[in-house]
């Protein structure tokens, strides 16, 4: 119990302060929270994909298709297991797995708040960039494995093209970590928290700084980290025209779900990754330039007015659907989500509002926490955003196009802003 | 190693860890050396590097870990499984394994083995004793101070590194080419 | 039981038995080079050890220095089993016998 609470008047992250309880929690909400986050991105892709291709996507299984993810997740499970015959049972076996792990360990060091992590390394970039290379082994051992073809040659594409765009990657990160040591007291970190809190101190979000170096920066590591998960228009390895899906071409049922996990757990991964380095992390906008009671306390009521809004977007579902009897079970289905959403936002602002009026430590932790994890996840939301947009709009690259980008584009513009910021930062 | 710990470095359960990490490196060290096919062979070096790099993150050089993994795992095994796959050979894993030597080879190896743990016997009194307590070297600024060096002390050797690397990049280059 | 500086030595000095037995017993060119870099883990993990109880970071800068070599010396010894394999169709150590052929 002593555990459970201490954590709650604490400056640190459980891991840090050695509380293995809430390092456990945080596990498994991590776990729970991915497993959600792709739930709703695959209903979110198909429907964003649909609205962008002027067409309206599923809209039969729940009320506009809200129960399609756990529809294809029950089909998923219940498919016949296909394993080749001269395959490697043992590689075979282990390949999504491996990729699986790599993609999962990554979240150990990503903070959603200042002590909303599970700890806080003081490598925590350097171990970052090491386990997302390790997803490359889940790649090329599943298409090795596969004993055949069309896997193969997708795996040795794809493993190629994230090992090349990982050097990109690389260095866009250290230019950005090189800006964390343009503090007062002049020592940088590589630690993720002192990286957010070092754009705290510094009082700009490191997209911002030395205009245009940052956003440089910044987009190429947003470009690398498009390859480095095997997304549009990057996607040749797994493209279905192209070579009958790459590499996972011989997974089927839950193997082929578990990379499609890994996969989408490796995006919202990167994607946390780019916040923290350069959009400033769990800030709130503006931290600097509105500040004070009241401001703090309108831009902590965020999270309950979008909960709401939701449910409210959904109630004007609920109005506009047509009124026929096919459609009632549909009706009252939407009806209970609205409400739900709202209750979620109605629940998160009385929070909010009693952390405001009460003095209790709990409360006041609490509200502040979830309004970090808040704002972290809502500028990730714009990036898995941005993933499907691309996917929808651009046309898919070329294998040797892809490599030229990777080595002939990328890396001298990158080598080039990491020089220029590091002058830049001695100068100013 | 004696418990005059670095601020915020509290080691857990040392002895488990450092005996489930050692066994795990030694069991697939075995294993490398052992499996007919090598692909096989390959994921075991890959747990045994990792293995190693966690036994770094106890030793207190979580920038060596860091880049045993980067560089090591991420990047060296990668180019061994391509090359795996590139010769891959079906006829290769129904053929004899082992050399005709193998006794000679493995009386060599218990020999180097015998000299070790002599060794070892004769200098126990040295490894024994108690190292010294943690500087801030070994605490939250080991990568500052592992950088102070490599700049400093070490530049010449840093520089004929690089060398290093790029004669390694263009031999690969023209080892691999067809026509040169 | 207190894990000293010669835990660490003897768990390197196991690895560096089974790189030189893999070295010298295998006959896939491959194995052979997997073995070689079990040998350069364990002088790693050998450095890092003793760094860690003089006190200095000679030990951990020398390993990193290793690391670079390593995958060096992976990359050219990979391409010239490759040249080697394109001309001659073999991985065994037995029968790259030739200096020119």
């Amino acid at each position: 119990m002593n555990a459970l609470m201490s954590y709650f008047g604490s400056k640190q992250t459980p891991g840090v302060a050695g509380n293995q309880l809430w390092a456990l929690i945080y596990i498994f909400i991590i776990f729970a929270g991915v497993a959600v986050i792709v739930i709703c991105m695959n209903w979110l892709e198909r429907k964003v994909l649909a609205h962008f291709q002027v067409r309206i996507g599923p809209m039969r299984v729940g009320p506009h298709g809200l129960l399609q993810p756990f529809a294809d997740a029950l089909k998923l499970l219940t498919k016949e297991d296909i394993i080749p015959q001269e395959a490697d049972k043992v590689v075979f076996w282990m390949a999504p797995v491996i990729g699986l792990l790599a993609a999962f360990t990554v979240y150990i060091v990503i903070p959603f708040g200042p002590t909303q992590a599970v700890t806080d390394m003081n490598i925590g970039i350097l171990f970052m960039l090491g386990v997302s290379s390790l997803g490359v082994l889940g790649i090329v051992t599943a298409g090795w494995a596969s004993n055949s073809h069309y896997p193969l040659i997708g795996a040795l594409r794809s493993s190629a093209q994230m090992v090349s765009y990982e050097v990109a990657m690389g260095l866009a990160v250290v230019s950005a970590i090189l800006m964390t040591s343009l503090n007062r007291d002049g020592t940088g970190t590589l630690s993720m928290l002192g990286i957010v809190q070092a754009q705290q101190q510094q009082g700009i979000w490191f997209i911002f700084k030395f205009f245009p170096l940052g956003l440089i920066a910044f987009l190429i590591f947003a470009i690398a980290m498009v390859a480095e998960t095997n997304r549009a228009p990057f996607d040749l390895p797994e493209a279905e025209s192209e070579l009958t899906a790459g590499f996972h071409t011989e997974y089927s049922g839950l193997r082929w779900s578990l990379f499609m996990l890994g996969e989408y757990a490796a995006m919202i991964a990167v994607s946390a990754i780019a916040v923290t380095l350069w959009l400033g992390g769990w800030m709130r906008p503006f931290p600097n330039g509105l500040a004070g009671a009241g401001w703090d306390f309108f831009f902590a009521l965020w999270p309950g007015l979008t909960f709401i809004g939701l449910g409210g977007l959904a109630f004007l579902g609920v109005v506009r659907m047509p009124s026929a009897q096919f459609f009632k079970i549909q009706r009252v289905g939407l009806a209970i989500f609205a409400l739900a959403l709202a209750g979620l936002g109605g629940l998160l602002i009385a929070i909010t509002i009693g952390a405001h009026y009460s003095q209790r430590n709990i409360i006041a932790s609490t509200s502040a926490g979830i309004a970090y994890v808040y704002w972290f996840l809502l500028k990730v939301a714009v990036f898995m955003y941005l993933f499907i947009w691309y996917r929808a709009t651009w046309p898919r690259y070329r294998f040797d196009q892809l490599m030229k980008v990777g080595w002939k584009v990328l890396l001298p513009i990158s080598l080039g802003v990491l020089i220029v910021t590091a002058i830049v930062g001695m100068i100013l | 190693m004696n418990s005059a710990m670095a601020p915020g470095m509290t080691p857990v359960a040392t002895p488990f860890f450092f005996y489930l990490l050692s066994g795990m490196a030694i069991l697939s060290g075995l294993l490398v050396i052992t499996r007919r096919n090598a692909v096989h062979s390959a994921l075991a070096l890959i747990v045994t590097l990792l293995s190693v790099s966690g036994l770094y993150f106890m030793l207190y050089a979580p920038f060596v870990a860091g880049v045993q993994i980067i560089v090591y795992a991420g990047g060296i095994m990668v180019l061994f499984l391509f090359v795996i796959m590139l010769v891959n050979l079906e006829r290769v894993i129904r053929e004899r394994q082992f050399n005709r030597m193998w006794p000679v080879g493995l009386a060599a190896a218990c020999a180097l083995l015998a000299l070790f743990l002599s060794v070892f016997e004769k200098g126990k009194s040295l490894f024994d004793r108690a190292s010294v307590p943690l500087s801030d070297k070994f605490g939250p600024e080991n990568t500052q101070q592992v950088g102070i060096m490599l700049y400093g002390n070490y530049m010449f050797a840093f520089e004929i590194a690089s060398l290093l690397l790029l004669v390694a990049i263009l031999g690969a280059v023209i080892m691999t080419k067809k026509r040169i | 039981m207190e894990i000293t500086t010669l835990h660490y030595l003897v768990v390197a000095a196991a690895l560096f038995v089974l790189g030189v037995i893999g070295v010298l017993t295998r006959r896939n060119v491959v194995i052979v080079l997997m073995s070689i870099e079990l040998i350069l883990n364990a002088v790693n993990l050998n450095l890092v050890a003793f760094s860690r109880m003089w006190g200095g970071l000679h030990g951990q800068v020398f390993a990193v220095f290793i690391v670079v070599d390593a995958a060096a010396e992976a990359a050219v010894g990979l391409g010239i089993l490759i040249a080697f394999f394109r001309n001659r169709e073999t991985i065994n150590v037995d029968e790259i016998d030739l200096l020119k052929w």
